[in-house]
Protein backbone atom coordinates (compact mmCIF):
# COMPACT_ATOMS: atom_id res chain seq x y z
CA UNK A 1 0.00 0.00 0.00
CA UNK A 2 1.92 3.45 -1.09
CA UNK A 3 0.05 6.80 -0.22
CA UNK A 4 0.93 9.54 2.32
CA UNK A 5 -0.52 7.62 5.31
CA UNK A 6 0.82 4.20 4.97
CA UNK A 7 1.38 2.20 7.60
CA UNK A 8 5.31 2.01 8.62
CA UNK A 9 4.70 1.76 12.55
CA UNK A 10 7.27 1.47 15.22
CA UNK A 11 8.64 2.56 18.22
CA UNK A 12 12.11 4.93 18.43
CA UNK A 13 15.25 3.40 19.84
CA UNK A 14 13.90 3.38 23.91
CA UNK A 15 17.14 5.99 24.61
CA UNK A 16 15.61 8.29 21.88
CA UNK A 17 12.37 8.36 23.11
CA UNK A 18 13.60 8.90 27.14
CA UNK A 19 15.88 11.71 25.70
CA UNK A 20 13.18 13.36 24.27
CA UNK A 21 11.29 13.10 27.09
CA UNK A 22 13.45 14.48 29.21
CA UNK A 23 14.07 17.28 27.20
CA UNK A 24 10.26 18.00 26.56
CA UNK A 25 9.88 18.42 30.52
CA UNK A 26 13.05 20.04 31.23
CA UNK A 27 12.06 22.38 28.75
CA UNK A 28 8.41 22.80 30.06
CA UNK A 29 9.70 22.80 33.84
CA UNK A 30 12.77 25.86 32.86
CA UNK A 31 9.54 27.60 31.36
CA UNK A 32 6.87 27.77 34.02
CA UNK A 33 6.93 30.72 36.38
CA UNK A 34 6.06 29.28 39.41
CA UNK A 35 8.47 26.09 38.72
CA UNK A 36 11.45 28.87 38.32
CA UNK A 37 10.85 30.55 41.80
CA UNK A 38 10.84 27.39 43.21
CA UNK A 39 14.00 25.93 41.71
CA UNK A 40 15.83 29.12 41.73
CA UNK A 41 14.64 31.98 42.79
CA UNK A 42 13.74 31.03 46.57
CA UNK A 43 17.19 29.20 46.86
CA UNK A 44 19.02 32.53 46.30
CA UNK A 45 16.91 34.69 48.39
CA UNK A 46 17.55 31.73 51.22
CA UNK A 47 20.91 31.84 50.34
CA UNK A 48 21.61 35.51 50.31
CA UNK A 49 19.45 36.04 53.11
CA UNK A 50 20.56 33.29 55.64
CA UNK A 51 23.94 34.27 55.15
CA UNK A 52 23.34 38.38 55.50
CA UNK A 53 21.04 37.63 58.56
CA UNK A 54 23.16 34.87 60.85
CA UNK A 55 26.09 37.52 60.85
CA UNK A 56 23.46 40.17 62.28
CA UNK A 57 22.21 37.65 64.78
CA UNK A 58 25.54 36.24 65.54
CA UNK A 59 24.16 32.41 65.12
CA UNK A 60 26.88 30.18 66.41
CA UNK A 61 28.23 28.28 63.10
CA UNK A 62 30.89 25.27 63.16
CA UNK A 63 32.28 26.94 59.39
CA UNK A 64 31.98 30.58 58.16
CA UNK A 65 27.53 31.27 57.40
CA UNK A 66 28.22 30.83 53.71
CA UNK A 67 30.11 27.58 53.93
CA UNK A 68 27.31 26.49 56.31
CA UNK A 69 24.50 27.42 54.18
CA UNK A 70 25.16 27.29 50.72
CA UNK A 71 25.47 23.14 50.96
CA UNK A 72 22.11 23.54 52.52
CA UNK A 73 20.59 26.09 49.87
CA UNK A 74 21.79 23.26 47.27
CA UNK A 75 20.05 20.23 49.48
CA UNK A 76 16.95 22.58 49.07
CA UNK A 77 17.54 23.40 45.45
CA UNK A 78 17.09 19.02 44.72
CA UNK A 79 13.55 19.13 47.24
CA UNK A 80 12.22 21.97 45.63
CA UNK A 81 12.66 20.25 42.41
CA UNK A 82 12.64 16.54 42.73
CA UNK A 83 9.92 16.72 45.58
CA UNK A 84 7.44 20.12 45.06
CA UNK A 85 8.14 21.08 40.74
CA UNK A 86 7.60 16.88 40.24
CA UNK A 87 4.97 16.08 42.05
CA UNK A 88 3.07 19.50 40.95
CA UNK A 89 4.15 18.84 37.44
CA UNK A 90 2.93 15.04 37.61
CA UNK A 91 -0.56 16.16 39.06
CA UNK A 92 -0.88 18.44 36.41
CA UNK A 93 0.02 15.78 33.55
CA UNK A 94 -2.48 13.33 35.15
CA UNK A 95 -4.93 16.02 35.40
CA UNK A 96 -4.78 17.12 31.44
CA UNK A 97 -4.36 13.19 30.10
CA UNK A 98 -0.79 13.58 29.11
CA UNK A 99 -0.01 10.82 31.50
CA UNK A 100 -2.52 8.77 29.97
CA UNK A 101 -1.36 9.82 26.08
CA UNK A 102 2.21 8.49 27.20
CA UNK A 103 0.45 5.51 27.94
CA UNK A 104 -0.97 4.62 24.24
CA UNK A 105 2.88 5.92 23.04
CA UNK A 106 5.66 3.65 22.13
CA UNK A 107 7.18 5.04 25.75
CA UNK A 108 7.19 2.41 28.28
CA UNK A 109 6.50 3.36 32.18
CA UNK A 110 10.04 2.87 32.74
CA UNK A 111 11.20 4.95 30.02
CA UNK A 112 8.46 7.64 31.01
CA UNK A 113 9.88 7.20 34.82
CA UNK A 114 13.98 7.59 33.17
CA UNK A 115 12.94 10.62 31.43
CA UNK A 116 11.51 11.93 34.26
CA UNK A 117 14.98 11.34 36.44
CA UNK A 118 16.75 12.50 33.54
CA UNK A 119 15.02 15.97 33.40
CA UNK A 120 15.33 16.16 37.17
CA UNK A 121 18.94 15.67 36.91
CA UNK A 122 18.92 18.38 33.87
CA UNK A 123 17.35 20.95 35.92
CA UNK A 124 19.46 20.71 38.97
CA UNK A 125 22.50 21.12 36.92
CA UNK A 126 21.21 24.55 36.12
CA UNK A 127 20.85 25.17 39.74
CA UNK A 128 24.07 24.15 40.65
CA UNK A 129 25.40 26.54 38.44
CA UNK A 130 23.19 29.17 39.25
CA UNK A 131 23.09 28.78 43.02
CA UNK A 132 27.25 27.41 43.26
CA UNK A 133 28.00 30.58 41.64
CA UNK A 134 25.93 32.88 43.70
CA UNK A 135 27.53 31.09 46.51
CA UNK A 136 31.36 31.45 45.54
CA UNK A 137 30.34 35.38 44.69
CA UNK A 138 29.53 35.83 48.26
CA UNK A 139 32.32 33.87 49.27
CA UNK A 140 31.72 30.24 49.63
CA UNK A 141 35.36 28.42 50.01
CA UNK A 142 33.96 24.61 49.83
CA UNK A 143 36.20 21.09 50.34
CA UNK A 144 37.04 19.73 46.85
CA UNK A 145 38.49 16.26 47.37
CA UNK A 146 37.43 12.66 46.31
CA UNK A 147 35.24 12.36 49.25
CA UNK A 148 33.70 15.96 49.43
CA UNK A 149 32.71 15.09 45.63
CA UNK A 150 31.54 11.74 46.42
CA UNK A 151 29.85 12.51 49.34
CA UNK A 152 27.73 15.27 47.48
CA UNK A 153 26.50 13.54 44.34
CA UNK A 154 25.46 10.60 46.36
CA UNK A 155 23.77 12.51 48.64
CA UNK A 156 22.17 14.53 45.73
CA UNK A 157 21.46 11.12 44.12
CA UNK A 158 19.69 9.83 46.80
CA UNK A 159 18.17 12.65 47.64
CA UNK A 160 16.61 13.23 44.54
CA UNK A 161 15.19 9.67 44.48
CA UNK A 162 14.04 9.89 47.90
CA UNK A 163 11.93 13.07 47.24
CA UNK A 164 11.02 12.05 43.60
CA UNK A 165 9.38 9.01 45.22
CA UNK A 166 7.72 10.97 47.73
CA UNK A 167 6.39 13.72 45.40
CA UNK A 168 4.97 10.78 42.79
CA UNK A 169 3.34 9.40 45.95
CA UNK A 170 1.56 12.92 46.49
CA UNK A 171 0.96 13.64 42.89
CA UNK A 172 0.02 9.47 42.53
CA UNK A 173 -3.15 9.76 44.76
CA UNK A 174 -4.31 13.26 45.03
CA UNK A 175 -5.91 15.45 42.60
CA UNK A 176 -3.91 18.31 40.89
CA UNK A 177 -5.01 20.91 43.42
CA UNK A 178 -4.26 18.87 46.40
CA UNK A 179 -1.16 18.27 45.18
CA UNK A 180 -0.27 21.55 44.59
CA UNK A 181 -1.45 22.85 47.93
CA UNK A 182 0.10 20.00 49.75
CA UNK A 183 3.94 19.95 47.46
CA UNK A 184 4.05 23.64 48.32
CA UNK A 185 2.77 23.29 52.08
CA UNK A 186 5.03 20.29 52.50
CA UNK A 187 8.29 22.56 50.97
CA UNK A 188 7.71 25.27 53.28
CA UNK A 189 7.71 23.27 56.36
CA UNK A 190 10.64 21.69 55.80
CA UNK A 191 12.55 24.56 54.71
CA UNK A 192 11.54 25.90 57.62
CA UNK A 193 11.57 22.94 60.29
CA UNK A 194 13.34 20.36 58.47
CA UNK A 195 17.23 20.68 58.72
CA UNK A 196 17.28 21.19 55.13
CA UNK A 197 19.73 25.08 55.42
CA UNK A 198 19.71 25.50 58.89
CA UNK A 199 22.13 22.37 60.80
CA UNK A 200 20.30 19.50 63.04
CA UNK A 201 22.34 21.05 65.83
CA UNK A 202 20.17 24.48 65.04
CA UNK A 203 16.99 22.42 66.49
CA UNK A 204 18.08 21.52 69.63
CA UNK A 205 16.68 18.02 70.71
CA UNK A 206 14.48 18.15 67.99
CA UNK A 207 17.35 17.94 65.78
CA UNK A 208 18.01 14.12 66.59
CA UNK A 209 14.80 13.38 65.01
CA UNK A 210 15.03 16.48 61.96
CA UNK A 211 18.02 14.62 61.21
CA UNK A 212 16.39 11.48 59.78
CA UNK A 213 13.93 13.15 57.78
CA UNK A 214 14.60 13.34 54.29
CA UNK A 215 15.50 17.19 54.14
CA UNK A 216 17.50 16.91 57.29
CA UNK A 217 19.33 13.95 55.72
CA UNK A 218 19.94 15.49 52.36
CA UNK A 219 20.92 18.38 54.60
CA UNK A 220 23.40 17.01 56.79
CA UNK A 221 24.80 15.03 54.38
CA UNK A 222 25.37 17.61 51.81
CA UNK A 223 27.19 19.80 54.43
CA UNK A 224 29.09 16.90 55.92
CA UNK A 225 30.47 16.56 52.23
CA UNK A 226 30.98 20.05 51.29
CA UNK A 227 32.17 21.71 54.94
CA UNK A 228 33.94 18.54 55.93
CA UNK A 229 35.12 16.65 52.83
CA UNK A 230 33.05 13.26 54.18
CA UNK A 231 30.69 11.10 53.57
CA UNK A 232 27.98 10.69 55.92
CA UNK A 233 26.69 6.69 56.29
CA UNK A 234 23.65 8.08 58.03
CA UNK A 235 22.26 10.02 55.71
CA UNK A 236 22.83 8.19 53.09
CA UNK A 237 21.02 5.19 54.75
CA UNK A 238 18.03 7.83 55.98
CA UNK A 239 17.56 8.38 51.84
CA UNK A 240 17.86 4.93 50.91
CA UNK A 241 15.46 4.03 53.68
CA UNK A 242 13.03 6.94 52.20
CA UNK A 243 13.55 6.50 48.46
CA UNK A 244 12.72 2.89 49.09
CA UNK A 245 9.39 2.96 51.41
CA UNK A 246 8.43 5.94 48.57
CA UNK A 247 8.73 3.77 45.64
CA UNK A 248 7.30 0.44 47.03
CA UNK A 249 3.90 2.84 48.11
CA UNK A 250 4.00 4.75 44.80
CA UNK A 251 4.45 1.97 42.46
CA UNK A 252 1.09 0.26 44.86
CA UNK A 253 -0.85 3.77 44.68
CA UNK A 254 -0.06 5.84 41.63
CA UNK A 255 -3.13 6.29 39.43
CA UNK A 256 -2.41 7.20 36.09
CA UNK A 257 -5.51 9.26 35.43
CA UNK B 1 3.52 -9.53 7.88
CA UNK B 2 0.01 -10.02 9.07
CA UNK B 3 -2.87 -11.68 7.12
CA UNK B 4 -4.72 -9.50 5.73
CA UNK B 5 -8.14 -11.40 6.19
CA UNK B 6 -7.82 -11.39 9.79
CA UNK B 7 -9.74 -8.63 11.20
CA UNK B 8 -8.10 -5.64 12.96
CA UNK B 9 -9.83 -5.62 15.84
CA UNK B 10 -12.00 -8.79 17.47
CA UNK B 11 -14.26 -8.00 20.50
CA UNK B 12 -15.55 -11.15 21.84
CA UNK B 13 -18.26 -11.20 24.95
CA UNK B 14 -16.39 -8.21 26.79
CA UNK B 15 -17.70 -7.11 29.98
CA UNK B 16 -16.69 -4.57 32.05
CA UNK B 17 -18.28 -2.54 35.08
CA UNK B 18 -17.95 0.00 37.37
CA UNK B 19 -18.91 -0.96 40.79
CA UNK B 20 -22.73 -2.00 40.30
CA UNK B 21 -22.91 -0.41 36.88
CA UNK B 22 -22.18 -2.42 33.59
CA UNK B 23 -20.49 0.13 31.44
CA UNK B 24 -19.94 -2.95 28.87
CA UNK B 25 -22.19 -5.91 29.03
CA UNK B 26 -21.76 -9.41 26.73
CA UNK B 27 -20.14 -7.05 23.89
CA UNK B 28 -18.77 -8.69 20.70
CA UNK B 29 -17.59 -6.76 17.77
CA UNK B 30 -15.11 -7.06 14.87
CA UNK B 31 -13.41 -4.24 12.89
CA UNK B 32 -12.06 -5.39 9.38
CA UNK B 33 -8.85 -4.49 8.46
CA UNK B 34 -8.44 -0.92 5.99
CA UNK B 35 -12.14 -0.24 6.95
CA UNK B 36 -13.61 2.97 8.41
CA UNK B 37 -15.68 1.41 11.91
CA UNK B 38 -17.64 3.84 13.40
CA UNK B 39 -18.84 2.67 16.87
CA UNK B 40 -22.33 4.93 17.54
CA UNK B 41 -24.26 4.94 20.59
CA UNK B 42 -25.41 7.81 23.11
CA UNK B 43 -23.21 8.96 25.87
CA UNK B 44 -23.10 6.76 28.77
CA UNK B 45 -23.28 3.89 26.19
CA UNK B 46 -19.95 1.88 26.61
CA UNK B 47 -17.80 2.98 23.53
CA UNK B 48 -14.82 5.12 25.42
CA UNK B 49 -14.71 2.32 27.94
CA UNK B 50 -14.60 -0.38 24.79
CA UNK B 51 -12.03 1.23 23.12
CA UNK B 52 -10.03 2.22 26.11
CA UNK B 53 -9.88 -1.85 26.08
CA UNK B 54 -8.79 -2.40 22.89
CA UNK B 55 -6.09 0.18 23.96
CA UNK B 56 -4.72 -1.55 26.85
CA UNK B 57 -5.78 0.94 29.04
CA UNK B 58 -8.61 -1.59 31.00
CA UNK B 59 -7.76 -5.01 31.61
CA UNK B 60 -11.28 -7.07 30.30
CA UNK B 61 -12.88 -8.23 33.58
CA UNK B 62 -14.66 -11.25 31.21
CA UNK B 63 -14.34 -11.77 27.49
CA UNK B 64 -11.18 -11.58 25.21
CA UNK B 65 -10.09 -8.47 22.92
CA UNK B 66 -7.90 -8.59 20.10
CA UNK B 67 -6.24 -5.86 18.37
CA UNK B 68 -3.81 -7.01 15.43
CA UNK B 69 -4.16 -10.40 16.50
CA UNK B 70 -2.19 -9.31 19.83
CA UNK B 71 -3.45 -9.29 23.30
CA UNK B 72 -3.64 -5.00 24.45
CA UNK B 73 -2.33 -6.16 28.01
CA UNK B 74 -0.09 -9.03 27.31
CA UNK B 75 1.55 -7.79 24.19
CA UNK B 76 1.56 -4.24 25.21
CA UNK B 77 4.71 -3.04 23.94
CA UNK B 78 4.40 -4.88 20.47
CA UNK B 79 0.94 -3.47 20.32
CA UNK B 80 1.71 0.34 20.65
CA UNK B 81 3.76 1.41 18.36
CA UNK B 82 1.40 -0.44 16.00
CA UNK B 83 -1.93 2.13 16.44
CA UNK B 84 -2.86 5.19 17.07
CA UNK B 85 -4.72 6.83 20.19
CA UNK B 86 -6.49 10.12 19.93
CA UNK B 87 -8.55 10.62 23.47
CA UNK B 88 -11.63 12.12 23.69
CA UNK B 89 -10.15 15.72 25.51
CA UNK B 90 -6.95 16.07 26.84
CA UNK B 91 -3.40 14.09 26.40
CA UNK B 92 -0.90 17.23 26.23
CA UNK B 93 0.74 19.85 29.13
CA UNK B 94 -1.29 22.92 29.06
CA UNK B 95 1.74 24.98 28.77
CA UNK B 96 3.47 22.92 25.69
CA UNK B 97 3.26 24.37 22.17
CA UNK B 98 1.21 22.98 19.65
CA UNK B 99 4.38 22.53 17.59
CA UNK B 100 6.26 20.94 20.46
CA UNK B 101 3.60 18.38 21.50
CA UNK B 102 3.12 17.03 17.73
CA UNK B 103 7.80 17.10 17.75
CA UNK B 104 7.42 15.21 21.18
CA UNK B 105 5.03 12.57 19.88
CA UNK B 106 7.05 12.04 16.65
CA UNK B 107 9.98 11.57 18.52
CA UNK B 108 8.76 8.32 19.92
CA UNK B 109 8.31 6.58 16.57
CA UNK B 110 10.57 5.65 14.63
CA UNK B 111 9.70 6.87 11.33
CA UNK B 112 7.19 9.47 12.36
CA UNK B 113 5.28 11.56 9.75
CA UNK B 114 6.94 15.08 8.43
CA UNK B 115 6.03 17.64 10.87
CA UNK B 116 4.87 20.23 7.83
CA UNK B 117 2.70 17.41 6.46
CA UNK B 118 0.62 17.30 9.37
CA UNK B 119 0.33 21.00 10.36
CA UNK B 120 -0.70 21.60 6.68
CA UNK B 121 -3.09 18.56 6.08
CA UNK B 122 -4.60 19.37 9.57
CA UNK B 123 -4.51 23.23 9.67
CA UNK B 124 -1.76 23.59 12.56
CA UNK B 125 0.24 26.26 10.89
CA UNK B 126 -1.18 29.33 12.36
CA UNK B 127 -1.26 27.86 16.40
CA UNK B 128 2.20 25.98 16.16
CA UNK B 129 3.46 28.40 18.74
CA UNK B 130 0.56 28.72 20.62
CA UNK B 131 0.03 26.55 24.52
CA UNK B 132 -2.27 24.15 24.19
CA UNK B 133 -4.31 25.78 26.55
CA UNK B 134 -4.78 28.79 24.64
CA UNK B 135 -5.85 26.55 21.76
CA UNK B 136 -9.58 26.05 20.65
CA UNK B 137 -11.59 23.25 21.36
CA UNK B 138 -11.04 22.27 17.37
CA UNK B 139 -7.53 23.02 17.25
CA UNK B 140 -6.81 20.71 20.30
CA UNK B 141 -8.82 18.13 18.57
CA UNK B 142 -6.95 18.22 15.61
CA UNK B 143 -3.46 18.04 16.93
CA UNK B 144 -4.93 15.07 18.68
CA UNK B 145 -5.57 13.90 16.05
CA UNK B 146 -1.92 14.85 14.40
CA UNK B 147 -0.71 12.99 17.19
CA UNK B 148 -2.34 9.83 16.95
CA UNK B 149 -1.28 9.83 13.12
CA UNK B 150 2.52 11.06 13.44
CA UNK B 151 3.90 7.33 13.72
CA UNK B 152 2.18 6.04 11.09
CA UNK B 153 0.26 3.88 12.98
CA UNK B 154 -1.39 0.78 11.07
CA UNK B 155 -4.65 1.20 13.28
CA UNK B 156 -6.27 4.19 14.91
CA UNK B 157 -8.88 4.58 17.43
CA UNK B 158 -10.34 8.37 17.34
CA UNK B 159 -12.71 8.98 20.15
CA UNK B 160 -14.85 11.73 18.91
CA UNK B 161 -12.79 13.31 16.65
CA UNK B 162 -15.21 16.36 15.72
CA UNK B 163 -16.62 17.23 18.78
CA UNK B 164 -16.09 20.60 19.18
CA UNK B 165 -15.29 21.19 15.40
CA UNK B 166 -16.78 24.38 13.35
CA UNK B 167 -18.55 22.62 9.91
CA UNK B 168 -15.40 23.12 7.51
CA UNK B 169 -12.88 21.34 10.17
CA UNK B 170 -14.77 18.41 10.10
CA UNK B 171 -15.27 18.10 6.49
CA UNK B 172 -11.34 18.64 6.80
CA UNK B 173 -11.34 16.05 9.13
CA UNK B 174 -13.41 13.50 7.17
CA UNK B 175 -11.11 13.86 4.34
CA UNK B 176 -7.94 13.23 6.35
CA UNK B 177 -10.04 9.57 8.17
CA UNK B 178 -10.95 8.93 4.59
CA UNK B 179 -7.23 9.56 2.90
CA UNK B 180 -6.11 7.40 5.86
CA UNK B 181 -8.30 4.01 4.82
CA UNK B 182 -7.06 4.95 0.70
CA UNK B 183 -3.50 4.21 2.17
CA UNK B 184 -4.67 1.17 3.84
CA UNK B 185 -5.19 2.33 7.76
CA UNK B 186 -7.68 0.66 9.60
CA UNK B 187 -10.33 3.20 11.48
CA UNK B 188 -12.21 2.64 14.22
CA UNK B 189 -14.10 6.06 15.66
CA UNK B 190 -16.59 6.08 18.04
CA UNK B 191 -19.35 9.18 17.08
CA UNK B 192 -22.73 10.25 18.65
CA UNK B 193 -23.10 12.25 15.42
CA UNK B 194 -24.98 10.66 12.61
CA UNK B 195 -24.00 12.58 9.79
CA UNK B 196 -20.75 11.31 10.91
CA UNK B 197 -20.88 7.67 10.90
CA UNK B 198 -23.40 7.62 7.89
CA UNK B 199 -20.85 9.98 5.89
CA UNK B 200 -17.82 7.75 6.59
CA UNK B 201 -18.37 4.13 7.94
CA UNK B 202 -18.22 1.10 6.39
CA UNK B 203 -19.52 -0.80 9.33
CA UNK B 204 -20.99 0.77 12.04
CA UNK B 205 -22.08 -0.85 15.04
CA UNK B 206 -24.72 0.52 17.07
CA UNK B 207 -23.94 0.07 20.87
CA UNK B 208 -26.56 1.14 23.62
CA UNK B 209 -26.45 0.23 27.91
CA UNK B 210 -23.01 -1.87 26.81
CA UNK B 211 -24.60 -4.13 24.21
CA UNK B 212 -24.50 -4.19 20.71
CA UNK B 213 -28.00 -3.92 19.01
CA UNK B 214 -27.23 -3.37 15.05
CA UNK B 215 -24.40 -4.02 12.84
CA UNK B 216 -24.28 -3.15 9.36
CA UNK B 217 -23.39 -0.48 6.35
CA UNK B 218 -25.20 2.25 6.49
CA UNK B 219 -26.86 1.27 3.24
CA UNK B 220 -28.17 -1.63 5.44
CA UNK B 221 -29.04 -0.35 8.72
CA UNK B 222 -30.85 2.01 7.15
CA UNK B 223 -32.46 -0.28 4.17
CA UNK B 224 -31.13 2.19 1.35
CA UNK B 225 -32.72 5.42 2.75
CA UNK B 226 -35.96 5.32 0.93
CA UNK B 227 -39.06 6.55 2.24
CA UNK B 228 -39.66 4.45 4.76
CA UNK B 229 -41.08 6.64 7.75
CA UNK B 230 -44.91 8.46 8.68
CA UNK B 231 -44.07 11.63 11.06
CA UNK B 232 -47.77 12.19 12.66
CA UNK B 233 -48.34 15.34 14.72
CA UNK B 234 -51.49 15.49 16.42
CA UNK B 235 -53.81 18.84 17.74
CA UNK B 236 -55.00 16.87 21.22
CA UNK B 237 -52.90 14.19 22.94
CA UNK B 238 -52.95 10.85 21.88
CA UNK B 239 -55.33 8.07 23.76
CA UNK B 240 -52.58 6.15 26.07
CA UNK B 241 -52.83 3.06 24.06
CA UNK B 242 -52.00 4.89 20.77
CA UNK B 243 -49.11 2.57 20.03
CA UNK B 244 -50.93 -0.33 20.07
CA UNK B 245 -54.45 0.68 18.30
CA UNK B 246 -52.17 1.93 15.89
CA UNK B 247 -49.98 -1.02 15.29
CA UNK B 248 -53.10 -3.41 15.16
CA UNK B 249 -54.75 -1.06 12.45
CA UNK B 250 -51.19 -1.23 10.57
CA UNK B 251 -51.00 -4.50 10.37
CA UNK B 252 -46.88 -6.20 10.33
CA UNK B 253 -44.11 -4.91 9.12
CA UNK B 254 -44.50 -1.50 10.61
CA UNK B 255 -43.29 -0.17 13.88
CA UNK B 256 -44.85 2.74 15.63
CA UNK B 257 -42.68 5.11 18.21
CA UNK B 258 -44.16 8.06 20.14
CA UNK B 259 -41.57 10.62 20.45
CA UNK B 260 -44.20 12.70 22.60
CA UNK B 261 -47.78 13.85 23.40
CA UNK B 262 -48.61 15.01 20.21
CA UNK B 263 -46.47 13.56 17.57
CA UNK B 264 -45.11 9.81 16.67
CA UNK B 265 -43.34 8.25 13.81
CA UNK B 266 -44.36 5.23 11.83
CA UNK B 267 -41.78 2.92 10.67
CA UNK B 268 -42.54 0.62 7.91
CA UNK B 269 -43.32 0.61 4.36
CA UNK B 270 -44.23 4.23 3.60
CA UNK B 271 -47.16 3.95 0.58
CA UNK B 272 -50.78 5.13 0.18
CA UNK B 273 -52.32 2.21 1.60
CA UNK B 274 -50.34 2.84 4.78
CA UNK B 275 -51.31 6.85 5.13
CA UNK B 276 -54.67 6.21 4.65
CA UNK B 277 -54.61 3.71 7.24
CA UNK B 278 -52.83 5.96 9.29
CA UNK B 279 -55.85 9.08 8.51
CA UNK B 280 -58.18 6.41 9.12
CA UNK B 281 -57.09 5.44 12.74
CA UNK B 282 -57.08 9.13 13.66
CA UNK B 283 -60.63 9.82 12.41
CA UNK B 284 -61.79 6.27 14.88
CA UNK B 285 -59.05 7.93 17.71
CA UNK B 286 -61.19 11.52 17.38
CA UNK B 287 -57.40 13.18 17.02
CA UNK B 288 -57.07 15.70 14.40
CA UNK B 289 -53.60 15.66 12.41
CA UNK B 290 -51.79 18.48 12.56
CA UNK B 291 -49.19 17.54 10.02
CA UNK B 292 -48.67 13.65 8.44
CA UNK B 293 -45.04 13.82 6.69
CA UNK B 294 -42.77 11.29 4.82
CA UNK B 295 -39.06 10.67 5.45
CA UNK B 296 -36.48 9.02 4.75
CA UNK B 297 -34.99 6.74 7.67
CA UNK B 298 -32.35 7.31 8.92
CA UNK B 299 -29.64 6.10 11.21
CA UNK B 300 -31.59 7.88 14.01
CA UNK B 301 -34.73 6.41 13.34
CA UNK B 302 -32.89 3.10 13.46
CA UNK B 303 -31.84 3.97 16.85
CA UNK B 304 -34.76 5.34 17.73
CA UNK B 305 -37.03 2.24 16.66
CA UNK B 306 -33.82 -0.16 18.35
CA UNK B 307 -33.74 1.54 22.00
CA UNK B 308 -36.61 3.93 22.16
CA UNK B 309 -34.75 6.93 22.50
CA UNK B 310 -32.88 9.35 20.77
CA UNK B 311 -29.38 9.10 20.06
CA UNK B 312 -28.40 12.83 21.76
CA UNK B 313 -30.19 11.46 25.14
CA UNK B 314 -27.86 10.39 27.83
CA UNK B 315 -27.75 6.47 28.34
CA UNK B 316 -29.57 6.22 31.32
CA UNK B 317 -31.66 9.14 31.01
CA UNK B 318 -35.26 8.17 32.83
CA UNK B 319 -38.02 8.88 30.16
CA UNK B 320 -37.95 6.65 26.97
CA UNK B 321 -39.27 8.97 24.99
CA UNK B 322 -38.07 11.69 23.18
CA UNK B 323 -39.24 15.40 23.29
CA UNK B 324 -38.18 17.53 19.82
CA UNK B 325 -38.11 16.40 16.31
CA UNK B 326 -36.32 13.90 14.82
CA UNK B 327 -33.64 14.78 12.31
Amino acid sequence: MSGTFAPRPGAAPLLRQVLAQARTEARLMLRNGEQLLLAVVIPVIVLVGAVAGSERVGLELDASAVDTFAPGVLALAVMSTAFTSLAIATGFERRYGVIKWLGSSPLPRSGLLAGKVLALLLVEMLQLLVLGGTALALGWDPVVSGGSVLGALLVGVLGTAAFAAIGLLVAGTLRAEATLAAANLVYLLLMAGGAVVLPASAYGGFGEVAQWLPSGALGEGMRAALVDGAVEVTSLVALGAWALVGTVLTARTFQWE
Amino acid sequence: MHDDHEPAVVVDALEMRYGAKRAVDGLSLTVARGSITAVLGPNGAGKTTTLETCEGYRRPQRGTVRVLGLDPQADRRALLPRIGVMLQSGGAWSGIRAEEMLRHAASLHAHPLPHELLVERLGLADCGRTPYRRLSGGQQQRLGLACALVGRPELVFVDEPTAGMDPQARRTTWELLEELRADGVTVVLTTHYMDEAERLADTIHIIDRGRLIATGSPVELTRGGSVSTIRLVVTSPFPPDAPESLTAALGPGTTVTVLDALSLLVTGPADASTLARVSRWCEEQGVLPESLSLGTRTLEDVFLELTGRGLDDEADSPDPRRDGVVA
